[in-house]
């Protein structure tokens, strides 16, 4: 079937040349040297004020990086990268050290206010939002204030840049970085450990509930710059939070890379809710520059009964490579994957998932949406693995695509490796699949079997959207109306 | 790290020696494999199966005049003989070939699988094939004949050493007919790869059976590439018990439109076996619809891999392709790895795939078992139901009644 006329309204509306945060911010900026060698490693680290462990443990992957090959598996295509070509750090002149907000230069507040983040903390109470979220903005490649800091201490949380986890909780640090995501796990990851600048830290203490939503907002700025962040969340037992990150970049003609790493640690009975809504610059109508995207994303569920859940709207970028994945380590821990990734344009997505079934009794769900448009290609990778002690592990993949005109592609590479006789994996992209009894009871009351299935679905990932802040969620929330009318595998 | 060249292994500096006297006409295939070497697990079509690690040696490759000393599984079915001895034509062990088939043993034939324009891809299990295949079968059904018994064409392996067996049938316009490959003998150090193509006109009806029966210690891999006219049908069935190594490899592509394929296949395995069962469909026309059925059954420590791929091409309209992977895994040693792909340039299509990993279901085991089964039997019964959905679009009576009973068997022995 082809795709419904309201479905290909609503794409047009996000095509790459409605990009709306394409805007640039004119400041004067500390750069370091164009290129990447050692001295740069160095220079990042001199930069930050790091201690002599973390710079010998960037060089330590810096080095490593250099005897590393692109990985070429995706199907993605962009000619080949020269990594000494662009800026490693670059940070706003004026903003050295804010203490409070007003500190910070008002260009920058007034980028963040253009892009509708909310960065004054009254201005949040006044009543206009829905729930109270604080914010770590980070700009190319600092981050420039960070709200309800106080609040948030109250509670014991800790939220704050990853350079000052740095100074301030270098034990956590030490502990942690690099434990999810090793140091040589791939390519992107390894150069990031080298070069990253800024990103997010937190820590949530044992019994917890984070009494806020907490969220970055990266905005890359600076021409010819690459982004990367380093994120890091603890989850000790028994706590709960919820994070969400979002990200924009002006209009240019050449391509600037992105390469995060995210490492996500639950303890025992801890839940971290963590979710993205990507619009990167997309690059234009003809396909001419734009955001390459290439993320390593891993949550470790090391604790029994923990769960991680991973929410991704994938919208922009002109290269997507991302799988954010949960390592379902402890016994009964749970991992779940909702994606929704539409691409235009001349985009490349090759996005998905890893599920690692390593403990017993796990579980993890998969729901997958792809729309394609223009002349995009969209694909969805995901591994599902059971290992051999992971006794009754069991895992629901459900991965829908739809293609919007001719010229575009959808394509659908799930891996499924069981070395568990008691593992249960279904994958399936029919809709017969989904809970019969629900579907029997939707028919009950005249509905056809696909506006049943329709409504399941979009009802399910509804349910998990609907809890991003409204400023976040207003491209959410457009997708999920999506019939699911034509769609295939 | 790629910029390293990594050192060929044993088996392939084997190969490679053995390929220094090779014929003119073969030296590209051979070159193309000499430098990819053996797949292994970084290129993503064999990642599940690492020839370079699985294979230890390069067995000689074999001289014609093996001595066939096993008897033919399907002995007993009426159907027209042709048997390859180690990759050779044996016409003393070949019956007579009703009007309208001919067959001719020729030293080469074109398609290397050097370029996708073939019918077979570029691949470097068909290159192998291709640079040491001394001898090839090219065998002609003419257009309109239908054949009431089936073509079975035996492949046996005589000893340790390594086979290159390469068919080609060209069916013309309206032709119907059975054509059955069966793989059998073999001893462990035995390597087989074979290559069989089929190239099927407009308006054909074809069923073919690919059976793998080589000794449990044997390696094999198989590959057959087909294509297909308008308006016809292909029926498929695949049958996979044998060989400590295998890979069955299918390549199928619709070439004219309004044509159906439906491609089956039931893999029973045991002790330390590999198997693997890569597939790709290829719908390059509009209007075509296709069926993908593959079922694995697997117990001790056993390895399971099925890849299959649908491919839509721009502008294939209107196509219609379901692809289906089921496997049981009866103990914690044993593995399957799944990867049901499709990848889709046109808009209008209705494609889908679905895949199953799992035990058997208890409910079911403890429902039978009440019902007074002891446990074997009661697994017995589940494991014949479901490898039956493989078998049971079989049209021919005398071959299903074949296969049934070597399932039948392999499940006593397993109860044994």
């Amino acid at each position: 079937m082809v795709a419904v006329k309201e479905t290909v309204e609503q794409v047009k509306q996000l095509d790459v040349d409605q990009y709306r945060y394409g805007f640039t911010t004119d400041l004067e900026v500390d750069k370091a040297p164009k290129g990447l060698n050692e001295e740069i490693v160095r220079f990042i680290s001199a930069k930050k004020s790091e201690p002599q462990w973390m710079l010998d443990w960037r060089l330590d992957a810096y080095r490593r990086w250099k005897t590393m090959d692109e990985p070429q598996w995706a199907r993605v295509l962009y000619p080949k990268i020269d990594f000494n070509d662009s800026y490693y750090y670059a940070a706003p002149k004026k903003n050295a050290a804010p203490k409070t907000l007003d500190d910070v230069d008002p260009a920058i507040l007034d980028t963040y206010k253009k892009l509708g983040i909310p960065l004054r903390e009254q201005e949040i109470l006044a009543g206009v939002q829905m729930s109270k979220v604080a914010v770590d903005a980070v700009f190319d490649s600092v981050s420039v204030v960070t709200t309800f800091k106080e609040e948030l201490k109250k509670a014991g949380v800790i939220f704050c840049s990853i350079s000052e986890a740095i100074k301030d909780h270098p034990d956590l640090v030490k502990k942690y970085l690099g434990s999810v995501v090793p140091v040589t796990d791939n390519y992107y990851a390894t150069l990031n450990c080298a070069v990253f600048t800024d990103g997010s830290f937190v820590y949530i203490p044992e019994g917890v509930r984070c009494p806020m939503e907490l969220s970055t907002y990266f905005r890359i700025n600076e021409k010819n710059t690459g982004q990367f962040e380093r994120t890091l969340i603890l989850a000790e037992k028994g706590s709960y939070v919820s994070y969400l990150e979002g990200c924009t970049a002006p209009q240019r003609d050449e391509n600037q890379l992105h390469a995060a790493v995210v490492e996500l640690v639950a303890l025992d009975d801890a839940e971290i809710k963590y979710s993205t809504v990507q619009n990167w610059y997309p690059g234009d109508a003809e396909g001419k520059g734009g955001i390459y995207n290439f993320v390593t994303k891993r949550g470790d569920c090391r604790g029994a009964n923990s769960k991680i859940s991973w929410t991704q709207v994938e919208t922009g970028s002109a290269i997507t490579w991302k799988y954010p994945s949960c390592i379902l380590r402890g016994d009964n821990s749970r991992g779940e994957f909702y994606s929704i990734a539409v691409s235009n344009g001349y985009q490349q997505v090759d996005s998905g998932t890893k599920m690692i079934h390593l403990g017993k009794n796990t579980t993890s769900r998969i729901i997958s949406k792809g729309i394609s448009a223009g002349k995009s290609q969209n694909t969805y990778r995901g591994q599902v693995s059971a290992h051999r002690k992971a006794t009754n592990a069991r895992n629901f993949t459900n991965c829908d695509s739809l293609l919007i005109g001719e010229t575009c592609g959808a394509h659908t590479v799930p891996y499924l490796e069981s070395k568990n006789a008691s593992a249960v994996f279904e994958h399936e992209a029919t809709t017969s699949k989904i809970s019969e009894d629900q579907l029997f009871y939707c028919r009950q009351r005249g509905l056809s079997a696909e506006e049943a299935t329709a409504l399941i679905v979009n009802g399910f990932v509804k349910d998990v959207l609907q809890q991003l802040p409204m400023e976040f969620a207003v491209e959410a929330q457009k997708l999920i109306s999506i019939s699911l009318e034509g769609s295939v595998g | 790290m790629s910029n390293i060249t990594p050192l060929k292994t044993e088996a392939e500096q084997a190969m490679i020696a053995q390929g220094a006297s090779i014929a003119a006409d073969r030296k590209p295939a051979f070159a193309r494999f000499a430098d990819s070497g053996l797949p292994h697990r970084r290129i993503e079509a064999y990642h599940y199966t690492d020839l370079r690690a699985l294979l230890k040696n390069a067995p000689p490759p074999a001289q014609a005049g093996g001595k066939v000393t096993i008897a033919s599984p399907l002995a007993d079915i009426d159907a027209y003989k042709i048997t390859l001895v180690d990759g050779h034509y044996e016409a003393s062990l070949s019956s007579t070939l009703p009007q309208g088939v001919k067959l001719q043993s020729v030293s080469t034939l074109a398609d290397d699988g050097a370029d996708e324009k073939g019918v077979l891809s570029p691949d470097p299990v068909i290159a192998l094939n291709a640079a040491f295949s001394e001898s090839a079968l090219d065998i002609e059904i003419a257009a309109k004949t239908e054949l009431t018994k089936p073509i079975v064409i035996r492949i046996v392996t005589t000893g340790a050493h390594a086979s290159y067996p390469r068919v080609r049938v060209n069916v013309g316009d309206a032709a119907k007919a059975f054509i059955v490959e069966t793989h059998e003998g073999g001893v462990s150090g035995s390597l087989i790869d074979s290559v069989f193509e089929l190239r099927l006109g407009d308006h054909v009806e074809i069923d073919h059976l690919r059976l793998n029966l080589v000794d449990q210690s044997a390696t094999v891999l198989t590959t057959f590439g087909g294509a297909m006219g308008r308006e016809s049908v292909y029926r498929g069935h695949n049958f996979v018990m044998g060989g400590a190594l295998s890979r069955h490899q299918i390549f199928f592509r619709f070439e004219g439109e309004q044509s159906k394929a439906d491609i089956s296949s039931a893999s029973l395995l045991n002790r330390k076996q590999h198997a693997d069962s890569t597939l790709v469909v290829d719908h390059a026309v509009p209007e075509c619809q296709s069926r993908e059925f593959f079922a694995h059954v697997l117990d001790d420590e056993s390895t399971g891999v099925f890849q299959g791929k649908i491919i839509v091409r721009p502008g294939a309209q209107q196509t219609d392709g379901k692809m289906m992977s089921r496997a049981i895994v009866l103990e914690d040693g044993a593995t399957m790895n799944n990867k049901p792909e499709l990848e889709i340039f046109a808009d209008d299509v209705a494609c889908g795939h679905g895949a199953t990993v799992g035990a058997l279901d208890e409910d079911s085991l403890f429902y039978l078992r009440a019902r007074g089964l002891p446990k074997t039997e009661a697994e017995a019964l589940m494991l014949r139901a479901f490898v039956g959905e493989a078998l049971e679009k079989f049209e021919h009576d005398g071959l299903r009644d074949t296969l049934e009973s070597l399932a039948e068997a392999w499940l006593k022995a397993r109860s044994a």
